[in-house]
């Protein structure tokens, strides 16, 4: 087996402010393997956008990662000074945030803003840059990329201006890619054009990609595995079809019967009653216990950490050989 | 519900309670700037009040003032038996008698000015705001041409005018009012821009709208639903307000323009004073400088740290 | 763009009504030029022969067309012509303003942009710490400070007038002078602090809301080089706001060298103008009213092309394509 893209162990997060410490990722682990595409989906505030913050090492104050080991390919990069942190960041992990239009500079032409990127980190000339930038501007499906390559951003429709950003993050040919939410801004449209865009990508690279997402559909087009957030931590995680076929973990079901699908027909649609606990006013135990219709004893005391059941990893009592799961 | 209904008494510890734990108390409390800053202003302001039982002479007092006192250094002893901690002036003027009374008339102009201000402003803003229309792009006009002017030179044309309507033996007597109204004049923009958005934030609410339905008056609705909305931010400027009021009434008497010389405000007292920077005496201008400093230095640090409280995207 | 000029011809125009309605309203002009012995009769041809028994339309488009030619009659106070008064002093505040302004754009922008970068230094927390002292002091103050321990105690520089001027047709400056340029040293900064304050704070606030934003996040995302990121994406954005303000500022300058001419009895505008409000002197009030009317305008209209130019959002029209 060759070494895992990236691999996270123990992740733990913390913020800490006026009112105490707040524990955002609690003892996280997974693995993306080489040119795979795991999608990370859970509802806003569960800790998926922090997790791809924590990798990249772009926590910010009051909130610090206080636990976990994270490997790129073998090598460790949670522990490394700014400096070292800043060459990885761009060169071999690319990162897209979710709205195109602010994430660049509205006063710099394109062009130019993938011309810095790869001279930050390559060692290229600036005639070669703008013609690589020319290509990728093809590549990513910009048409006329040669006379687009100095237009500046809001002179481009927010597809394009995703495009320009998958662009910027390819231009260095990195490892891996984490995407927060890339098409969430975008037209129901655009958003089937870009999520193709990035899984032909990722293939045409080798890339591996972890894609962050509250949107199961997006996830069930691209994504190879999947991992399922709930209050900073990770409750189940296996490849796609497993998943959705056959969620183990009671939420991940929720999850997925809450999709609407042509076939339901016109009653309403399943939700899951109550609200993810906050950070500071978590219960004890599994954290999802206090909306679960499975709930037993051990739920409420023990907190369950992922086990393997059959080929999914899931976090909950009713699964796992031995440990005397089930009520 | 099995509980009592909680007492009157047992209410009000509880809004006590709230307001000890809320963001606004609480950020007051950490921050040892605030809680010096406004001890400052409270003493000082204290102390400017009560001058006329404070102060060891009435400065204002022509017969109580004797010249062979003149120019006396401080920590000496007068004629008149008083001693002098600050020293005398060329009028024999006890320096921290006259620093009290002008800190004193210095506040009193401040205060007055802002109140002025903030009625001014605040009236403006919620017709503005209410009745929109013509009316509101009048009133907005003036205020945003009035705000790109420096409050300086609108309350100086204000005085200047004011005192061409005048007869020149009224000068003294009104100096005062005039004043306080030209200072007054030139604030009130800021508040009637923040009024004016508010009422129109809360104007567009359902609540307002029952309310009219129900057929409450126009001035009713104002007063009861927007008020409360805009107390915070009008606080804020209103604190800022001041701070700016007591320093242009400082400057306008240092310039000449302000209060009449039988009235010293510390602006007069430092223009009188800085004659004296070559010749040697210097406690005449250092003491109410330092007293002016200290005024204006409080009054701003509390309005600034006012401001980042109420603040709520700084939270 | 046309707009821009039509509204500021607009603002001009008000502020001359204003100007205006001083001169007939305040105080009576003609009472300040005849004796206890005129006769009734001999009031009247003056009033007409002063053309004050126009309707008020024709006094009104007089007073502009005088204006704009720069004539506002005699002063009160001094018999002289205020034209000749304001060509005197106009050339002292001018200096004085245009100096000031720059050192404090200068060193503002320096010191903001070192205090939003090293933020959490100790430098930067005592640089914030005087700023706000100095925000909180009446301008006066300072100048006065400053000529106490520049010209009392160390006596390196003179505490009031311009020193020695050289004159060019009718304008004159101290710049080539070495007790001219010795005199401006403090006017400059008295009247200069007070705006580097504020334009240090406020680099310093636009750096610190640029470095906030997805796009210098997006930077650091890509590994960009700190620098690279502080002194190209986030200065760029935050200057363009910052220039706005300094060049709309520059009117207030003008307004505020009132309190430092005062101060260092520099014979400027300024000075001028507050004796005329001292005693009344309404052609002296009018004309500098005008005149700081005339500065915001044209300072708010070149501050509106500045900022096409600046922006490039501003600039071309709007082309997209899906």
């Amino acid at each position: 087996m060759t070494e895992p893209a990236l691999s996270v162990r123990n992740l733990r997060v913390e913020f800490f402010g006026r009112r105490g410490k707040l524990v955002a990722i609690d003892d996280v682990s997974f693995d993306v393997a080489k040119g795979e595409i795991l999608g990370m989906v859970g509802e806003s505030g569960a800790g998926k956008s922090v997790t791809g913050a924590a990798i990249v090492g772009l926590i910010e104050h009051p909130g610090r990662m206080t636990r976990g080991e994270i490997r790129l390919k073998g090598d460790r990069i949670d522990h490394l000074p700014a400096a070292g942190m800043r060459k990885i960041r761009g060169k071999r992990i690319g990162m897209v945030f979710q709205d195109p239009l602010s994430s660049l500079n509205p006063l710099f032409q394109i062009g130019d803003q993938i011309v810095e990127t790869m001279r930050a980190h390559l060692d290229i000339s600036k005639a070669d840059a703008r013609r690589r930038a020319v290509k990728l501007l093809d590549e990513v499906g910009i048409p006329a990329a040669a006379s687009r390559v100095d237009s500046y951003p809001h002179q481009l429709s927010g597809g394009m201006r995703q495009r320009v950003v998958l662009a910027l993050v390819l231009c260095t040919e990195p490892e891996l890619i984490i995407a927060d939410e890339p098409t969430t801004a975008l037209d129901v449209s655009v958003q089937a054009q870009i999520i193709a865009l990035i899984k032909a990508l990722a293939k045409n690279y080798g890339t591996s990609v972890m894609l962050i997402t509250h949107d199961l559909g997006v996830v069930a087009e691209i994504a190879d595995r999947v991992a399922v957030m709930y209050a900073g931590r990770l409750v189940e995680i296996g490849s796609v079809r497993d998943v959705l076929k056959g969620a183990k973990h009671p939420y991940s079901q929720g999850l997925v019967s809450a999709i609407p699908t042509l076939r339901q027909g016109a009653g309403a649609l399943r939700q899951i009653p109550g609200a993810m606990p906050r950070l500071h006013a978590m219960p004890n135990g599994c954290a999802f216990h206090t909306r679960c219709q499975f709930v037993f004893e051990r739920c409420r005391v023990e907190r369950p950490m992922p086990v393997r059941s059959g080929d999914i990893e899931v976090a909950c009592w009713l699964h796992g050989k031995g440990l005397g799961a089930g009520p | 519900m099995s509980e009592p209904i909680p007492g009157s008494w047992q209410r009000f510890r509880a809004r006590l309670e709230r307001v000890w734990d809320s963001d606004l108390t609480y950020s007051f409390r950490t921050s040892p700037i605030a809680i010096i800053a406004g001890c400052m202003t409270a003493i000082l302001l204290v102390l400017a009040l009560m001058a006329p039982w404070v102060a060891p002479q009435d400065a204002f007092d022509v017969a109580a003032v004797r010249l062979e006192d003149g120019f006396l250094r401080p920590l000496e002893r007068g004629s008149t038996g008083i001693l002098h901690l600050a020293g005398t002036d060329s009028q024999g003027r006890d320096v921290l008698s006259a620093i009290l009374y002008g800190a004193r008339v210095s506040l009193l102009v401040g205060f007055a000015s802002v109140a002025f201000s903030m009625a001014m402003g605040v009236a403006l803003g919620l017709a503005a705001g209410f009745l929109g229309g013509r009316v509101d792009a009048v009133i907005m006009r003036i205020a945003d041409v009035q705000l790109s002017f420096p409050a300086i030179l609108i309350a100086l044309l204000v005085f200047g005018i004011a005192r061409g309507f005048i007869h020149p033996s009224q000068h003294e007597q009104v100096a005062v009012y005039v004043l306080i109204i030209s200072i007054g004049l030139s604030h009130w923009a800021s508040y009637a821009r923040t009024v004016r958005s508010s009422t129109l934030v809360e104007r567009n609410k359902e609540y307002v709208q029952a309310a009219r339905v129900m057929g409450r008056d126009n001035t009713a609705i104002m007063f009861e639903h927007v008020m409360p909305n805009v107390v915070g931010p009008v606080l804020v400027i209103a604190t800022i307000n001041l701070a700016l009021a007591v320093i242009e009434e400082a400057t306008l008497s240092f310039l000449g323009v302000g209060v009449p010389p039988t009235q010293p405000s510390l602006g007069t007292l430092i223009r009188v004073g800085q004659q004296f920077l070559f010749s040697g005496e210097w406690w005449i201008l250092l003491f109410p400088s330092i007293a002016l400093i200290i005024l204006s230095l409080s009054i701003n640090l509390l309005g600034d740290w006012l401001r980042d409280a109420l603040n709520p995207r700084l939270k | 763009m046309i707009r821009a000029i039509a509204q500021a011809i607009a603002v001009l125009l008000a502020v001359a009504l204003i100007a205006f309605s001083m001169f007939r309203y305040v105080g009576d002009p003609v009472a300040n030029m005849v004796g206890a012995e005129t006769t009734q009769q001999e009031i009247w041809e003056l009033r007409e022969r002063l053309g004050l028994t126009d309707p008020l339309p024709v006094q009104f488009a007089r007073f502009v067309t005088n204006a704009a030619q720069g004539e506002f009659g005699i002063s009160y106070r001094q018999g002289r012509r205020v034209s000749t008064l304001i060509a005197e002093r106009l050339p002292a505040t001018v200096e004085l303003a245009l100096l000031s302004a720059l050192f404090a754009s200068v060193f503002g922008t320096i010191l903001g942009i070192y205090t939003a970068i090293r933020r959490h230094g100790w430098l930067s927390h005592a640089i914030m710490t005087v700023s706000l002292i100095g925000v909180s002091l009446p301008t006066f103050l300072i100048g006065i400070g400053l000529i106490y321990l520049f010209a009392v105690e160390l006596r390196w520089l003179p505490s009031f007038g311009r020193g020695e001027v050289v004159k060019f047709g009718w304008w004159t400056t101290g710049l080539l002078t070495e007790s001219g340029r010795k005199s401006l040293v403090l006017p400059v900064l008295t009247l200069g602090f007070f705006q580097l304050t504020l334009i240090m704070r406020l680099v310093r606030a636009q750096m610190l809301e640029t470095f906030r934003t997805d796009y210098v996040k997006f930077s650091r995302a890509r590994g960009l080089p700190e620098w690279r990121i502080n002194f190209k994406h986030a200065l760029a954005n935050a200057m363009i706001p910052v220039v706005t303000i300094i060049g709309l500022q520059l009117g207030a300058v003008v307004a505020f060298a009132i309190i430092t001419e005062s101060v260092f009895q520099w014979p400027g505008l300024g000075a001028m103008f507050v004796q005329a409000v001292q005693f009344v002197d309404i052609p002296v009030m009018a004309a500098y009213l005008l005149f700081v009317g005339l500065v915001f305008v044209v300072t708010n209209l070149l501050v509106d092309l500045f900022y096409v130019v600046l922006d490039p959002r501003l600039r071309s029209d709007r082309t997209t394509t899906k």
